[in-house]
């Protein structure tokens, strides 16, 4: 291999530095093979070196556009290829997710005050932890320390060696082998379990004001428990991938990391629409298949409940299970009249509560043996209502 | 193989081979071989991401060997596995034969290069050089992504009965991602990657008049803008390029000759694969497919 000349390494070093300011985690190795790219390409040519750096630097879909932008910023000039089909594809997956603010058609049936403080608006405040009250905190910590919530499992193509099972042909013939061709004994294995992917959908708009932290610190204890098999995304008037913030060990720098990490806090909701940029940009994908997915939400739909009961019969047909969990449940006389809620419920596996501690105990139980059609629970939450219909095409 | 000395040439070859790749992926494939490092493809489906390594088999004139990842993936199949059956029936007719009279040879015997069976990767490298397709490697889990780093960077597989099986030519590696699963960054960090987009229309047309010379020329446009616009519609799973020759080879079979919204609407499910979105163009009417014309 050539080496290339030293103004064009120095070109290249400054140009990594540049783009590891932009975000893109362009590591000392990466250059080392970006330097290769180019020394067999002509340096020169912008459009090469724009291809040898893109191959070589970026690792994924959220890395290109950050290439594309640092690219003319150092090297001077254009990007060699606009993107011609910028708009048309559907959305790379991006971590905040704006929607377009629609002028939401006022609901005229949605009675009360709750309907009035979901406003349209996207209020894009910086959600601060510190203005709860120490008590308050100290309540919380304390009750969020005592949750230990258990991931549901299913049954993984791996297998593990175990008394009983099926006879693990390999091990059983090595064993053979080694007392001259007699099968003394038989290696049995059976599946392994792996925990099942969870994924919360936390609704942190203005009319989920009071219950939004608890769920929050809810969600910690989750993605502690389970970091890589959890998924956390707030929904409001965006859609907000909070799951690296929360994975912080401590609970209120966690808390404090998504607060800036969330847009649209104590905002608007369009559940339907934020659901949908969900399952477009995530669920569908695989981050739902499979999955017991959590909905945290009252309900409190701006946009036309209708959206909103398509996406949800979509989620169900994706998700192994759903859950919603609707904080106003736990109010004596509660009815699930909210035209969201109506129209989300006929979706839902099991509808519990989430307003108090005994609540999320339950809503630990329930995530860990949801019912669903397929298999009954093993056992019945307490308060939990599980919702038993016919599921079509599974 | 000695011919592709710069990416203009690898683009020039895989042209006359029916592939129409772009200025990024005839880099990208260009390096790949030039650099003996793995290529790593993302991109929707149906954006030609297999059908580049079957094209750059024949390009380079090499063996292709494919492995379809799946939960589960084992290192017995995908690398290499022992011919247990054999062993043991070696054995027998060893001591049938009378000829064990010495064990240590015996068991030396019974790990012998004869017994072994070699699975997609190992194939590979064995049958140097070759052109090695992991497909869809996100739907694999993690425990395999380890079994692919040894393979990927030192183009070998440690056998602890047999030693060590290196590549002489380290193969041409491509893996493919539908991004269903985020792969580990140990593994991505050894590759170039490349994000596939869907083509241009022009690129689009030339394609389809390529692989389907049967369609005329005014059909294969009118697929190609009809599909551009399906892509545009924020359907559930916009139609790739394979949807895009689906629908044109079945509007050929039906003696089309020309895209007329009856057998448009008639043939839609050749190009969208949900209830949903047939439902949300049929509902749109033939204005959506054709344009403001």
């Amino acid at each position: 291999m050539t080496q290339p000349p030293r103004d064009v390494v120095t070109s290249v070093l400054g140009f990594a530095r540049t783009l590891r300011h932009a975000g893109v985690a362009a590591s000392p190795e990466r250059v080392a093979v970006m330097l290769d790219a180019v020394a067999h390409l002509d340096v020169l040519d912008p459009v090469a070196v724009y291809w040898a750096g893109r191959l070589t630097l970026c690792g994924g879909p959220d890395d290109l556009d950050r290439y594309d932008a640092a690219f003319p910023a150092w090297f001077g000039g254009e990007v060699p290829r606009a993107r011609a089909s910028a708009p048309a594809v559907r959305p790379r997956v991006v971590r905040s997710a704006p929607l377009e603010t629609g002028a939401g058609t006022p609901d005229g049936e949605e009675p009360d005050d709750l309907a009035t403080r979901a406003s349209g608006a996207e209020a894009l405040r910086h959600r601060d932890v510190g203005e709860l009250t120490a008590a308050e905190r100290a309540q919380l910590r304390r009750l969020f320390a005592l949750l230990a919530p258990a991931a549901p499992m299913r049954p993984s193509r791996r297998r593990r060696p175990a008394p009983h099972g099926s006879v693990h042909v390999g091990r059983t013939v090595r064993g053979a082998l080694r007392s001259g061709g007699e099968v003394t004994r038989l290696v049995h294995h059976r599946a392994r379990p792996r925990p099942r992917r969870v994924v919360l959908l936390v609704d942190v708009s203005g009319s989920m004001t009071p219950y939004a932290d608890a769920l929050l610190r809810f969600a910690h204890a989750a993605v502690r428990a389970r970091p890589t098999s959890t998924e956390v995304f707030t929904i409001g008037t965006r859609l907000t991938r909070v799951t690296r913030e929360l994975r912080l060990r401590d609970a209120d720098r966690a808390l404090a990391a998504s607060g800036q990490a969330i847009p649209d806090w104590s905002g608007g909701t369009r559940i339907g629409e934020v659901l949908k940029a969900f399952l477009d940009r995530w669920g569908q994908r695989g981050t739902a298949r499979g999955a017991v997915v959590v909905v945290c939400s009252d309900g409190w739909e701006r946009g036309g409940a209708e959206l909103l009961g398509e996406q949800m019969a979509r989620l169900r047909r994706l998700a192994h299970a759903v859950v919603w969990v609707n904080p106003h449940k736990g109010r004596p006389g509660y009815e699930p009249l909210a035209a969201g809620m109506v129209a989300a419920l006929p979706s839902v596996d099991a509808f519990v509560s989430g307003h108090s501690m005994a609540a999320f105990e339950e809503l630990v139980d329930v995530i860990e043996h949801v019912p669903t059609p397929a298999a009954p629970p093993p056992r019945v939450p307490a308060q939990g209502r599980p919702l038993q219909e016919d599921r079509d095409a599974c | 193989m000695d011919q592709l000395t710069d990416p203009a040439a690898v683009a020039a070859a895989l042209e006359a081979t029916g592939y129409l790749p772009d200025e990024g992926l005839a880099t990208a494939a260009y390096l790949a071989l030039a650099l003996h490092r793995p290529l790593f493809l993302e991109g929707e489906a149906g954006v030609g991401k297999t059908a580049l390594a079957h094209a750059l088999a024949e390009v380079t004139g090499r063996p292709l060997y494919r492995l379809q990842c799946y939960e589960g993936l084992e290192a017995s199949s995908a690398l290499y596995d022992w011919d247990f059956g054999r062993q043991l029936l070696h054995l027998r007719a060893a001591e049938a034969a009378g000829t064990a009279t010495d064990a240590a040879e015996l068991e030396a015997g019974l790990y012998d290069r004869r017994f072994l069976l070699a699975r997609p990767l190992l194939q590979a490298l064995e049958d140097s050089p070759a052109v090695l397709l992991i497909d869809e490697v996100d739907r694999a889990d993690d425990e395999f992504e380890a079994f692919l780093l040894e393979v990927l960077s030192d183009f070998a597989i440690t056998i602890p009965e047999l030693g060590t099986v290196r590549a002489q030519t380290p193969p041409l590696v491509l893996l493919t991602s539908n991004r269903t699963r985020e792969v580990h960054d140990a593994l991505k960090r050894r590759c170039l990657y490349h994000w596939l987009e869907h083509p241009d229309f022009a690129r689009e047309v030339a394609i389809l008049r390529r692989r389907l010379p049967e369609v005329t020329e005014t059909l294969a446009r009118q697929v190609a803008s009809a599909t551009a616009r399906l892509r545009e519609l924020d359907l559930l799973k916009p139609p790739g390029v394979a949807e895009a020759m689906d629908w044109a080879s079945a509007l050929h079979a039906l003696g089309a000759r020309e895209l007329d919204p009856d057998t448009a609407a008639r043939t839609l499910g050749a190009v969208l694969k949900y209830r949903e979105d047939g439902e949300r163009v049929r509902a749109a009417g033939p204005g959506v497919l054709f344009g403001a014309g």
